[in-house]
């Protein structure tokens, strides 16, 4: 489903961020990448949502060539994956409500969609009753969980998640973990960045494990081990 | 399509006020630039009705030796209505002109005990010729110098032409005139200008604050016009505002201007203007307003989608 083939990015200035990444990830697939900062998973997320180009060899979604892709195509490629990241990245002036329902928007859905998903998703994250409130009203967890709802309202074949738990507490880490399984219980393929060894080894799930650009571990049912 | 075009305007409208204290900046400045552009329409209607008003009272006369028969006099009188470049002739009669003298000098007890002494009236007809704009009055007068048949026995009937004595006058204040109009247009489109780039350093500095939303909805798959769309509807919608509350503060000012200085600016009655240019004056307020808001959201915007 996604396929990293010998994927090499070079920044400008000569440091070498990825050194020839191939992944296979399959449909319905649970897999953590882990590494230390600098490792370069940030910049594999990014290849795969085509922000950024590699420097060599070619990133598949499906059947797309990600980098093959217009401009003018990108944002209908992006529509096919949910993305939830550390900073939540909300719209600091919609509500929760409005929020969830600007992806569905962007996507052209019609309002009566709109009007019976959003309260269900709302609820699906246990927010509904702070649906009118604004990002700076809620907390970190609760940003994080209006995050999760617009990545998922759109049922995209795929979640990316890039550090997701990195700025929460434990209990909302374990409540963010947990609605990312119920997705991929679900039937939708997850890919997380992660720091948290423990959220790791709890999942028991297929894990990556990166260093200084380059995937060093690649295990199943793998674990947390740097 | 519709939908899409709805949620737009509605999102563009929460945007615009839900963006508080930006919005307000973005409209003040905005304002600001429409009044000096406000300034501008007015300086210049000011400019063209006292160059109007100056060019009215220009006009040549020429007067004509007592001797000469009234009726050559009118058939010059005739010729020169026929001229295209002529807008009104004036005929005074020297009987008519004597009179006027007499009117003029009723105070004067010396000079109309000699005009007495004369016995006779020594002044000629006048014709007062008046041109629709004072660069023709050069070949008026070439026109007349040059009629042959304003010869009475090989004198000429014509006693002089003032053109040649206000020439140099009339030249020079056109000349003033002109420069004055262009100094003034030029000070204020200066101002406007840098205005108008201020107001679009705001409106991108309101859009900069923004950046990170802009990159989050490219994230979940927006498109371009997408994310654009409610930008431009909030820069337009501030623009709007601008322009009302520039017509708020030029109307009472207008009016007291009309009311009390209209004969300090040569006539000029602003407040009669601008009711007499309403639909203009709104039109050009409120079509710069969301030229300026529209425009500069746009170009803002642009820099964020670049891919």
């Amino acid at each position: 489903m996604i396929y990293f083939d010998n994927v090499s990015k070079i920044y400008r200035d000569g440091t070498p961020a990825l050194e020839d990444i191939t992944i296979a990830i399959q449909p319905k697939e649970f897999v953590s990448i882990v590494g230390h900062s600098g490792a370069g998973k940030t910049t594999l997320l990014k290849m795969l949502l085509a922000q950024e180009r590699p420097t060599a060899g070619s990133v598949f979604f499906q059947d797309i060539d990600v980098h093959a892709l217009a401009a003018s195509a990108v944002h209908f490629y992006r529509r096919k994956m949910g993305m939830v990241f550390q900073d939540f990245r909300l719209i600091p002036n919609k509500t929760a409500y409005e929020n969830i329902a600007f992806a569905m928007e962007a996507a052209g859905r019609p309002d009566d969609e709109i009007e019976s998903d959003v309260p269900y998703i709302l609820n699906l994250v246990d927010l509904g009753s702070k649906a009118n409130h604004f990002p700076n009203q809620l907390s970190g967890g609760e940003q994080q969980r209006v995050a999760i709802g617009r990545a998922i309202i759109n049922q995209p074949d795929v979640i990316i998640a890039d550090e997701p738990t990195g700025n929460l507490d434990p209990i909302n880490t374990y409540e963010v973990i947990e609605i990312l399984k119920k997705i991929n219980e679900l039937g939708t393929t997850v890919l997380i960045t992660t720091h948290n060894k423990g959220v790791v080894d709890a999942m028991g799930k297929r894990v990556i494990t990166m260093d200084r650009g380059r995937v060093i571990r690649d295990d199943q049912q793998g674990h947390y081990i740097l | 399509m519709f939908t899409g075009m709805r949620r737009v305007l509605v999102g563009g409208t929460k945007n615009f006020f839900r963006g508080g204290a930006v919005s307000v900046a973005t409209v003040i400045i905005m304002t600001v630039t429409l009044i000096i552009i406000g300034i501008l329409i007015f300086l210049s209607a000011l400019l063209s009705f006292t160059l109007a008003q100056i060019q009215d009272k220009v006009d040549v006369s020429v007067y004509f030796t007592p001797a000469a028969a009234e009726g050559d006099v009118l058939n010059l009188k005739d010729q020169l209505s026929q001229l295209p470049s002529v807008e009104s002739v004036t005929y005074t009669s020297s009987d008519q002109a004597l009179q006027e003298f007499k009117t003029r000098h009723a105070n004067d007890q010396l000079t109309l005990n000699a005009l007495n002494e004369l016995g006779n009236n020594p002044l000629g007809a006048s014709l007062a010729i008046k041109a629709y704009d004072p660069s023709q009055y050069q070949s008026i007068v070439n026109y007349i110098s040059n009629d042959q048949s304003l010869q009475s026995a090989g004198v000429s009937i014509i006693d002089h032409i003032d053109y040649y004595e206000n020439q140099d006058v009339i030249n020079r204040l056109t000349a003033a005139i002109h420069d004055t109009e262009r100094a003034g247009l030029i000070i204020v489109a200066v101002f406007a200008v840098a205005s108008i780039i201020i107001a679009i350093a705001t409106v991108r500095l309101a859009i900069y604050s923004s950046r990170e939303e802009i990159e989050v909805m490219r994230l979940v798959g927006a498109s371009n016009a997408y994310i654009r769309g409610p930008f431009i509807v909030a820069g337009i919608i501030g623009g709007v505002i601008s322009s009302a509350i520039t017509l708020v503060i030029f109307t009472p000012i207008l009016w007291y201007l009309g009311a009390n200085y209209t004969s300090w600016l040569a006539g000029f009655d602003t407040f009669a203007y601008y009711t007499g240019h309403f639909i203009e004056i709104i039109g050009a307020l409120v079509g710069s307003g969301i030229i300026l808001g529209g425009v500069a959201s746009f170009l803002a915007v642009r820099r964020y989608l670049k891919a």
